[in-house]
Parts: structure tokens; C-alpha cells; sequence
């Protein structure tokens, strides 16, 4: 941690879950260490982007909402990703653009309206000693976060930020397309994986033809989808590495897509695995939204993945 | 490629994994002999992608390869791997692991399953003992938390399947087994390993160089000591009883 940090943001109340997030952990999965990170890759680093932060610089990430934080100094801040009806001393704060927040200002996450993540940056960053080359917070793990031991904020935290976090940044336009509507119908584009001739072909049809329901059994390791019950001929395989994004089906036949905090191996058979950005998508969907899976391409998933990247870089 | 990878189930096989990975398949069964070759081509990767890998995620038969699509396309990815497979040659013995001791403290205190376990396999409890700490283990996977290993095999006499309900706090350092595998706990978890003592090493420290005392390919003895060598090591003697 830099010599340079100071207080920006004290925690009122913590709510149930804001966890500090960089990138993710990379390098240590071998070791049975998950990947954590954002969620919703796509609302962390738009956030970060609005305030001129490089990428990978650690990010709040708010699920739900019931987080009330004071600012402690001048803060320069956006929020991005779900809409959790955010207020700035009581009045609405814009969102998907940088903000300035005063000394003693109290900043409040209420309730989801759209979307279940929301992203705040602060210029500059928030600043908390890596463990295992990330911040990034894993409950589970015991691993990240501002007290290093994987503990999400709690009551009375006081947040480091670097002493310019209060620096005037460039006003940006987010372009419409940037800003899902979280609530309406996703589209899942899934790459198709090792096992998916495995499953019946009437399992196939309704993989991708079919709605599913996100299940109310969701975190930040995977989520569950309800719907028609898939039928693959293997029931299981011997543990092996899972990617961010993986479907796997259990032989109870309802699909579960694996996000950033799933276990590094694991022995069910895969339909296949969404694109970084459909599981962002995945990630802020609520419980009962609808969702549906489509199958895509290794080039169609790469020049999503460029063009995203891009216009975090621009 | 070799002997050890039967060309008639296709294999080495490099399968799909997601828009950042392919997953190499050498083998189809468990055994130790894979983990030469698994080895073999972590070390390739590492050398072949540079900072352009992301993770390796070695498991029994298998090897994740995480790159960054963006610096490398999954396409370039794929045929650098296949190049990689061409003349792929197992690692030496020498380079095959660490040798790893865990001192345990066997008792039914720390070990609520020995009991059970002792009459599934018609033993004695001593006999259970001698038996799980009378062979090496390799470690084949590390996963289910940081520091987690999975090793094998153990005797066929002592392969009991998992706990119907699993235990809500299993408490750190257990040493378990379950069908033909064995473990020790590096952090209070849930589990439904069948318990048969707990051990004095340390599994998982964040300060440690390399952080996890136990990696993929290392050999691992249990080596049993009485309560008094495990205190004196820093083990925690509590009962699990007592852990709820």
C-alpha cells in the first residue's frame, strides 16, 4: 500500500454485501485459489474508466444495497453497473458519469431497480494491501479485501483512497449501448464446450431454445437457471479445471453458470462456457429473471471481448 | 506423442474451454504416471506463453490453460499448444515433486471417523493407522479451497464413501479420506471426508513463498506422533466436538 493514502469514504452502514474488487487473482489457481473479481466485469471497469483509472485499479463492488458511506475529504467518484437507487445527500446520483462528492457528503445504495451490482470507482482508487497479487475480496477464501482477510465491509470501516482522489477528471458520454436495461430479457451467448455432444439432442433443443429462470440459489460462485430438465450420458467426470463462465449440469439437469469465486476444479459435464461478457450480464440479472442461452462463435466472443477492451483503453 | 497417452481414445485431445482457455486432455484414468507428463507440459506452457498465461489449472488427467485472448488469440493459443504436445516427454523422477511429511495425531478426539472407518475395513483402529501412514501419496489436484490437495491412492481395504450429511465445520488441519483419496484440511470448512485425525503442518500461509505447502506432484507421508510431539509442533488438540 502506498505511504500516500488517506481516508476518502467512512462506512455508516455496511449492508449485506460490499466487497473491494481489482481484476481478480491470476497465477494461483493451481494452488486451489479462486479467481474473485468483478461480477460484472463490464460496470468495474466502466466505473473505473469514468474516473481515468487504469484498468484493474480496485473498485467497490455493492450487491443488493443498504450501504450508507460519508465522505471523509473531496472525492472524485462514478458509479456503473446495476442501478441500486443511489443518492447523494438524498437526491438521486447520476449514474455512468463522474461525480464530485464534499467533504461530510453521504453517499446511500438503497435498493436494486435495476440490475443487482452497482460499481463505485474513486479517482485514483481505493487502496488496500494485495494478498496473493489482488485485492480482491473472497469471503470464502479468507483472502483480499481492506483488511486483507477476505472480510467484506462492515460498520464503521474507514476506506484508503490516494491522496488525489479528489482530482478533476474529463467529462465522457457512456454511449446508450454501454448501459444495459439489466431487467429485460438476456441473451447468454455460450461457447460450446468438450461434452455438449454428450447430452441427448432433445436436451440440446431446449438448452438453447428454451427460457430459463435465474434461481434464487445465485452468488458470486455460480448461478443456477431453472427450466427444462437436460439429460447428459455422462453423470460425472474425474475433477478437472473450470473457466470462468462454465456451464456445468449436475444430474439433477438444471445448468449452473460458474462465476468468479467457483471452485477451481470440478467433475460436472459442461454445456460449454458464456463469454466474460455474458457472465457480467448473468451476474446482474435477479432471481426469476428470464434468460436464454445462445450459442456463438471463438471469433464473434473475441471481437465482443476487443471492443470492449477498446473502448475501456480510448 | 508416447506410449503413456493411448492414441486409440484420441488422446492428447485440446478442447474447448471458454473464449481464455483450452483444456488439454492427456489421459482418461488416475494414475500417478500422469503426473510426469502433466508436469511436463505446465513447465512448456510457461516457457512457450510468458506473460501471456494467465493460470495453469493441473488436475488428474488433465491441464487448463488460461491466456489472455487479446494478446493472443484462442486460435494462435491452440496450435502453440499443439506444437507443444508434438514430442512431449514425461519429466524425470527427480523433478517429479517435493517429499513432503505431515506429522498427525490420530485419535478418535481429532478423528471421530476412525471407529467407523476401522469396521467398514475390518481393521483395528491401529491397523488403519499403520495403514493410511504406510504409503506415499502423490498429490494429483489441488482445489475445493486454497491449499487443498487431493492425494492417492489409498489402500483399497480403507476406501469408504463420503459422510451422507456432510460435517458444517470440519476443523483445520484434518487429515480425511474418502473413496480412494485423502486430504488434510488447510482452513475450518465444510466437508464430508471421513475424519481420521489432525495434523501439525502448515497447509496454507499467505506469507509464505509459494504460499501453499503442497502442490501438484509432490509425495506426501502421513507420519503419526502421540498427542504430546503434536502440542509441541503447534497443533491444535481440540476436540472436534468441541469445534460446532
Amino acid at each position: 500500500m502506498s505511504k500516500y493514502t488517506v481516508i476518502g469514504l467512512r462506512v455508516e452502514h455496511a449492508g449485506p454485501l460490499a466487497l473491494l474488487q481489482d481484476a481478480g487473482r491470476f497465477g494461483v489457481r493451481r494452488l486451489g485459489v479462486t479467481q474473485g473479481g468483478p461480477a460484472d466485469l463490464h460496470g468495474w471497469a466502466w466505473a473505473n474508466r469514468l474516473v481515468d483509472n487504469a484498468w484493474g485499479t480496485p473498485a467497490l463492488e455493492i450487491t443488493f444495497g443498504g450501504l450508507k458511506l460519508v465522505a471523509e475529504r473531496d472525492l472524485t467518484i462514478a458509479v456503473a453497473g446495476g442501478d441500486l437507487s443511489a443518492t447523494l445527500e438524498g437526491r438521486p446520483l447520476p449514474l455512468w458519469q463522474p461525480v464530485s462528492l464534499r467533504e461530510g457528503q453521504a453517499l446511500a445504495f438503497a435498493a436494486p431497480r435495476n440490475g443487482l451490482r452497482a460499481y463505485l470507482a474513486v479517482a485514483g482508487g481505493f487502496q488496500a494491501e494485495p494478498v496473493l497479487g489482488s485485492v480482491s475480496c473472497v469471503v470464502r477464501e479468507g483472502l483480499g479485501g481492506f483488511d486483507g482477510r477476505g472480510g467484506k465491509l462492515a460498520d464503521g470501516d474507514r476506506l484508503a483512497v490516494t491522496a488525489d482522489a479528489g482530482r478533476r477528471v474529463q467529462e465522457k458520454r457512456v454511449p446508450a449501448a454501454e448501459c444495459p436495461d439489466y431487467a429485460s430479457p438476456a441473451t447468454l451467448a455460450l461457447l460450446p464446450g468438450a461434452q455438449v455432444a454428450d447430452f441427448t439432442g432433445d436436451s440440446l433443443f431446449a438448452a438453447f431454445n428454451r427460457p430459463w429462470r435465474v434461481d434464487d440459489r445465485a452468488d458470486r460462485m455460480g448461478v443456477r437457471l431453472t427450466g427444462p430438465k437436460l439429460t447428459c450420458r455422462i453423470g460425472s467426470l474425474i475433477s478437472e479445471g473450470i473457466g470462468l463462465g462454465a456451464v456445468q449440469v449436475p444430474p439433477d439437469g438444471q445448468p449452473i453458470a460458474l462465476l468468479n469465486d467457483r471452485q477451481t476444479i470440478g467433475g460436472y459435464p459442461r454445456l460449454g462456457a458464456l463469454t466474460p461478457l455474458s457472465a457480467s450480464r448473468l451476474a446482474q440479472c435477479l432471481p426469476g429473471q428470464e434468460v436464454r442461452l445462445a450459442a456463438t462463435t471463438l471469433e464473434r466472443a473475441l471481437s465482443g471481448q476487443r471492443r470492449f477492451r477498446d473502448a475501456m483503453a480510448g | 506423442m508416447s506410449r503413456a497417452m493411448n492414441r486409440k481414445e484420441g488422446l492428447p485431445r485440446i478442447e474447448s474451454a471458454g473464449l481464455d482457455g483450452w483444456m488439454v486432455r492427456l489421459f482418461e484414468r488416475i494414475d500417478e504416471e500422469n503426473l510426469a507428463w502433466l508436469g511436463a507440459l505446465a513447465r512448456r506452457c510457461e516457457a512457450e506463453f510468458g506473460a501471456m498465461l494467465v493460470d495453469l489449472v493441473p488436475s488428474y488427467t488433465t491441464l487448463l490453460v488460461v491466456f489472455d485472448p487479446l494478446r493472443l488469440s484462442p486460435a494462435s493459443a491452440r496450435q502453440r499448444l499443439a506444437a507443444l504436445l508434438v514430442d512431449l516427454e514425461p519429466e524425470t523422477v527427480a523433478a517429479g515433486g517435493e517429499v513432503r511429511e505431515l506429522p498427525t495425531w490420530y485419535d478418535p478426539s481429532v478423528g471421530p471417523d476412525l471407529e467407523r472407518v476401522a469396521r467398514h475395513a475390518g481393521m483395528s483402529v491401529e491397523a488403519v493407522i499403520d495403514c493410511h501412514a504406510g504409503r506415499e501419496y502423490r498429490v494429483f489436484a489441488l482445489g475445493f479451497a486454497p491449499g487443498f490437495a487431493f492425494m492417492g491412492l489409498l489402500d483399497e481395504r480403507l476406501e469408504v464413501p463420503r459422510l451422507d450429511t456432510p460435517r458444517q465445520k470440519v476443523p483445520v488441519n484434518s487429515v480425511a479420506i474418502a473413496g480412494r483419496q485423502t486430504a488434510a484440511y488447510p482452513a475450518v470448512s465444510p466437508g464430508g471426508w471421513n475424519l481420521l485425525g489432525r495434523t501439525a503442518a502448515h497447509l496454507f500461509d499467505r506469507d509464505r513463498e509459494g504460499f501453499s505447502l503442497l502442490k501438484v506432484g509432490d509425495r506426501v507421508r502421513f507420519v503419526p506422533v502421540d498427542r504430546a510431539t503434536f502440542e509441541r509442533q503447534g497443533g491444535d488438540a481440540t476436540p472436534v466436538e468441541c469445534h460446532k
